[in-house]
């Protein structure tokens, strides 16, 4: 079962959907993340761009991955810059297990300020945000209780 | 490398300027611009008729508010000046990517005397409503159906718009990394406030404790409020002169050693390979490529500190001090005090002499090289110093000599 939150969510800035990033945003509907992978050398590509960086291919396709991450790094925030999570929410940078060079920004969620550790393991959790320029799954990550640490 | 090609070296700083800086001025931000012009054109022993170049940065932008209080053509045109080369951009090797233009342009030829520039107008911009005003949407609150795109969509769905929080996380890595502490970190803080003290025009000057640094609220980890700069409002400018017709200006030329525009890696904030460093371990390394000197010639360092942090990897990407060894070298404040072996930041930084976005550090640079910092002033005006600005995928430096 795709694991996708389903509690009203807090406020968020949505994506402005094009046909490079549509994937990206809305897969979690299907509980899938996916990134654009070239077909000829097995390169993830991220953020979307037109041609492989490594071997210039054209023919990048958009892929699932296992949703599986690492910890690069976090911070705390605790600064209400905008409408959105209670405070203080993490903000984190993950690495996939992919390709750890395939990074995001992202929130670290279900887990205490004091808990986060970097390298820990994590998994892809989507929140739904209902749009009527389509809805929108934003990737966030929870510790993965089965890697365990 | 062949000195011929090191063509930087035909330029040098011959003046330096700035307008009134404040918290809020509330006064036109291209009269700002023009009075750090002028000033720095007077400083200079010049004249606007003598002024043939233009550069700045980041040139005309709407948002974010007050990023930018004028463009080239704003200053030509006011000042009427007449240039053999001009230009400006955000897409550079930092704040300085400018001014290290400008000395390509008078090594070049095609300029003889450069008028470089940096306004902002950020806390006017800001007004009362603080940082939330200059956030997406307007702040207030709902985002207007504003939706995000480009590399801010990468960010803004994730409740992250601040660079505070961006660096914040390459801090953190560097924490994790090499045991850097918040106790360490804090004397980037200290040592700016207390410099500070000493400048009539910073903008924060009561005394500060390590006790007030550690009881300031939280930002975002490990940022404190202290650990973040003051936006500001003002505008600072340099001459970048061809070195063998400012013989006869009314300072010292300070002579364009090496610059460091290099970046490697890729040229995004969450997607660089090394988390516990930034563009600016190229910028660096270029630098010295460039030179004879050492590191260990530098006596002072005026390097950027938009966060805290910023100014830690600086040391470490100019082999100030080795790579992960920042903290250690900054803890306790001695050896970067103004009486220290490497006097850091000694107007204040943007921490507390106010977010000039780069320009205040070569200001700062060049005022205490001509010995003219007033109560501030290191003993002995330095001969070698070396300034940086920038921070994330934005970062250029340069290392400056007394001729």
């Amino acid at each position: 079962m795709p694991d996708v939150e389903e509690t009203a969510p807090p406020f968020r800035i949505l994506p402005k959907l094009t046909d490079h990033n549509r994937d990206f945003w809305t897969a979690g509907v299907r509980g899938e993340l996916r990134f654009w992978r070239c077909q000829d050398c097995g390169f993830y590509i991220h953020p979307p761009q037109p041609i492989c960086p490594t071997c210039h291919s054209k023919d990048i396709r958009t892929e699932s991955v296992s949703g599986r991450a690492t910890l690069a790094t976090f911070s705390v925030n605790h600064q209400p810059w905008m409408p959105g999570p209670d405070l203080p929410y993490i903000v984190a940078i993950i690495e996939i297990v992919e390709q750890p060079s395939v990074r995001l920004t992202t929130n670290l969620v279900d887990c205490a300020p004091e808990d986060a550790r970097i390298e820990m393991p994590l998994r892809v959790t989507f929140e739904h945000h209902p749009d009527p320029d389509g809805d929108i799954y934003i990737p966030l990550f929870r510790p993965d209780a089965e890697r365990g640490e | 490398m062949d000195e011929n090609d090191i063509i930087e070296r035909r330029a040098c700083i011959s003046g330096v300027g700035q307008s009134d800086i404040g918290r809020r001025l509330f006064r036109d931000p291209l009269e700002l611009t023009l009075d750090g012009c002028l000033a720095a054109i007077e400083h200079a022993g010049l004249t606007t008729a003598d002024i043939d170049g233009l550069s700045t940065y980041p040139g005309p932008m709407g948002t974010p508010a007050g990023f930018s209080g004028a463009g080239a053509y704003d200053v030509m045109d006011a000042l009427r000046l007449n240039c053999g080369w001009y230009g400006s951009g955000l897409e550079t090797s930092g704040q300085l990517g400018s001014v290290v233009n400008a000395c390509l342009a008078v090594a070049s030829g095609l300029a003889t005397h450069v008028l470089c520039f940096r306004s902002v107008y950020e806390g006017s911009a800001q007004g009362e409503k603080g940082r939330a005003a200059v956030m997406p949407g307007g702040g207030g609150g709902g985002g207007g159906g504003f939706k995000a795109s480009g590399f801010m969509q990468w960010n803004l769905p994730f409740s992250a718009p601040s660079a505070a929080i961006w660096i914040a996380m390459f801090a953190q890595r560097h924490f994790h990394q090499y045991g850097t502490t918040r106790e360490q970190l804090a004397w980037i803080a200290l040592n700016a406030r207390r410099n500070a003290e000493l400048n009539p025009k910073a903008i924060y000057r009561d005394p500060m404790s390590m006790d007030d640094y550690m009881a300031a609220r939280m930002i975002s980890s490990p940022f404190c409020l202290y650990d973040c700069d003051v936006p500001c409002d003002g505008a600072t400018a340099v001459i970048v002169s061809r070195r063998d017709r400012a013989k006869d200006l009314r300072n010292p030329a300070l002579r364009v050693e090496a610059v460091g525009t290099r970046i490697d890696g890729r040229p995004s904030w969450d997607q660089f390979d090394d988390l516990s460093t930034m563009a600016n371990r190229a910028a660096g390394k270029q630098l010295w490529e460039r030179t004879e000197y050492r590191p260990s010639d530098v006596q002072t360092a005026q390097l950027y500190d938009g966060f805290s942090w910023i100014t830690m990897s600086w040391l470490e990407a100019l082999g100030l001090c080795g790579l992960g060894e920042s903290g250690p070298f900054i803890e306790g404040g001695t050896r970067i005090a103004r009486d220290g072996q490497l006097a850091l930041n000694t107007h204040g930084g943007q921490l507390s002499a106010g977010r000039l976005h780069g320009y205040g550090f070569l200001h700062e640079g060049a005022t205490q090289m001509w010995g003219q910092a007033g109560e501030r002033q290191i003993a002995r005006p330095p001969e070698v110093g070396v300034i940086a600005a920038g921070g994330g995928n934005t970062c250029g430096c340069l290392l400056l000599v007394r001729e």
